[in-house]
């Protein structure tokens, strides 16, 4: 229950983060897309065992939660919420790579625990990058973008209605639990046939409701088509994003900046 | 479930993506042909109720832990293939924008794997063909299960296939498929169930909800669906286990060569345009003669040592087999097709 209820909560705050007004929410969205997939590619296509080449690409992400006023720390919180799958995967790397790859001083590093850095740097990216797409975005925008850019109208009416029915099924789905819950005494656990009779009983209200929303939209004149009205002009400022940004991710992709660094430090101290 | 992005190469990543998004297109167009509109509120709201289904978790007797519904087979059996389709991809890129639970660029494989499956393999060849037009309790248990069970294995081997492609993990192939293959078979199981339980909810409370009508099916006059699936499933157990059976002598041409100048294979000229083409060719083959590439030194010279024996058990020859056959297969069916639509241009 407590699931449901946070899940609801969380929705609802990352829908309110993104109607802010910033600089970065008043980017085109299709630019915002486009920026957002090159850059999880460009992380995405390095060799298994890059870490220091990585690290440059954080300057994506912190760059927009600055300029959109977006919270780190929660983001940071639901990146971790999310790690347990390429956690759990890329624990096995130190495991079966044991071949030492990198001396640290003393210590010697396996390839192994190299590419589990890696895998776990790669994972941060490309997770606070989607979050910060659609924190900076708002689903309504993406949605457009997607549609604009060549989605299937079919497929963007879907996640915008799936989107806002959220909300009012899991309301639903919440009322449910809640009133079972209450009337279980010991209440250890949903057992298999009082959870089957509760989907059973959450789907029969669903279409229920889906017979009368349909009605509603009729007796609004709804005649089978949907009509995403709102102009997006591509300005300047989009331009200059997605191609500064893009820039900049292929050159990291080139060049090491940390080892650049590094060196010009390690020089200017000898 | 869910791919993460961290484990995946853009190459596949990329590919999934494609495939996704073309069997996005596919299922769009299909809906548009089926004037139901009152599908467009409904496919939103399931949509929405896989979701919040997803976040009731029941305890699973004996272990302890809790399991959930995942629903591609439940919203095929209320939608049709197409609608279920688009209504899965929708809650997995919502999972994906909202929670982080599935990467952006893994979407693709992440619909294919646990959305594609489900609606256009485990619904219309094994839950239709099991269930027909008479849905009673027994059928629609052995349907759902059946169906299920087989949408999640496979599935959950197209992760594995995907992992192991993208060679970000080290976990190799045979380990990870024993890993995923029997937690997917309980979790397939557990899903059958509780789809059956479903399905036989409504069908006691709303039957009319299951029954499809014929209409699309009447207008199918002869389809030879059947025989291309019959050819693809050859195609894959051919390449996949039968390869290994091949013989490892030399075939006829080699053995000429051999006998003549005592190797199996002339040495091609590095210069002028054998060479040029020579080296695009070992650039751009993946799997260099029907297996994966050795890698150099002396782990190199032990895997050539394994290599006696027949059959020659090999991964990567299966690979190759399956590989050369779809693209063979997709090949053959673009020259088909490309040669009946110029007849047809022809006639008409």
């Amino acid at each position: 229950m407590a699931n449901i209820a946070s899940s609801l909560l969380n929705l609802g705050y990352l829908e309110t983060l993104s109607y802010q007004q910033t600089p970065l929410h008043r980017l085109d969205p299709r630019v915002k897309l486009l920026t957002t997939l090159a850059f999880i590619i460009a992380v995405v296509s390095f060799g298994k065992y890059e870490i220091t080449a990585l690290i440059p690409y954080f300057l994506y992400p912190v760059a927009l939660i600055a300029v959109g006023n977006l919270p780190p720390g929660y983001l940071a919180r639901k990146v971790l919420l999310a790690a347990p799958f390429a956690f759990f995967l890329g624990i096995f790397n130190p495991l079966l790579d044991r071949g030492v790859l990198v001396h640290l001083g003393p210590v010697g590093l396996s390839g192994g625990w190299v590419s589990f850095a890696s895998i776990m740097l790669r994972f941060t990216l490309t997770v606070s990058a989607a979050l910060i797409l659609i924190a900076g975005t708002g689903l309504n925008a993406v949605c457009l973008g997607l549609e604009k850019l060549g989605a299937p109208r079919r497929f963007v009416v879907q996640l915008l209605f799936l989107y806002r029915y959220i909300f009012v099924l899991t309301e639903e789905a919440l009322r449910l639990v809640r009133a079972r819950t209450l009337r279980s005494f010991q209440g250890r656990g949903l057992g298999f046939t009082v959870f089957t009779s509760m989907i059973g009983q959450l789907l029969l209200r669903t279409l229920a409701r889906a017979r009368r929303i349909h009605l509603a939209m009729l007796s609004r004149g709804f005649s089978g088509k949907i009509h995403l009205i709102r102009p997006l002009h591509l300005q300047g400022r989009d331009v200059a994003f997605f191609l500064g940004w893009t820039a900049l991710f292929g050159l990291l992709r080139l060049y090491n900046l940390s080892e650049v660094l590094g060196n010009a430090l390690a020089g200017l101290i000898k | 479930m869910h791919m993460a992005d961290a484990l995946i190469s853009p190459a596949v990543g990329g590919a999934m993506w494609a495939a996704s998004a073309g069997l996005t297109a596919y299922s769009a167009k299909k809906l548009k042909q089926d004037l139901d509109e009152h599908r467009v509120p409904l496919m939103g709201v399931l949509g929405a109720f896989i979701f919040a289904a997803q976040m009731i978790n029941f305890t699973i007797p004996g272990t302890g832990s809790s399991g959930h519904l995942a629903g591609g087979m439940l919203l095929a059996i209320l939608l049709g293939p197409a609608a279920a389709f688009l209504v899965m991809a929708s809650v997995l890129t919502i999972q994906a924008l909202f929670f982080g639970d599935g990467g952006l660029l893994a979407l693709g494989c992440n619909i294919i794997n646990m959305g594609g499956v489900a609606c256009f393999i485990g619904y219309p060849l094994i839950y239709k063909k099991i269930v027909r037009q008479q849905p009673t309790p027994g059928r629609i248990l052995l349907g759902t299960m059946v169906a299920s069970i087989l949408a999640l294995q496979m599935g959950a081997f197209g992760v594995v296939l995907e992992t192991r492609f993208s060679g970000i993990s080290e976990l190799p192939f045979s380990t990870f498929l024993l890993l995923m293959q029997p937690i997917h078979l309980a979790i397939g199981i557990v899903e059958g169930l509780i789809t059956a339980a479903v399905v036989s909810f409504v069908w006691k409370a709303h039957p009319e909800i299951l029954i499809q009508t014929p209409s699309v099916a009447a207008a199918r006059v002869h389809s030879h669906k059947p025989l291309v699936l019959g050819l693809a499933l050859f195609a894959v157990v051919a390449g996949g286990a039968l390869s290994w059976f091949a013989s490892t002598h030399p075939d006829g041409l080699e053995w000429a060569i051999k006998g003549v100048t005592g190797k199996e294979e002339l040495e091609a000229p590095r210069a002028g345009a054998h060479g040029v083409l020579s080296r695009i060719q070992e650039k751009f083959s993946f799997l260099p003669d029907y297996d994966f590439k050795k890698p150099e030194g002396d782990a190199g010279e032990k895997e050539a040592k394994k290599e006696e024996g027949w059959p020659h058990v090999s991964r990567g020859r299966s690979l190759a087999g399956i590989l050369g056959a779809a693209m063979t297969l997709l090949l053959a069916g673009l020259i088909g097709f490309g040669l009946r639509r110029y007849s047809s241009h022809q006639k008409g």
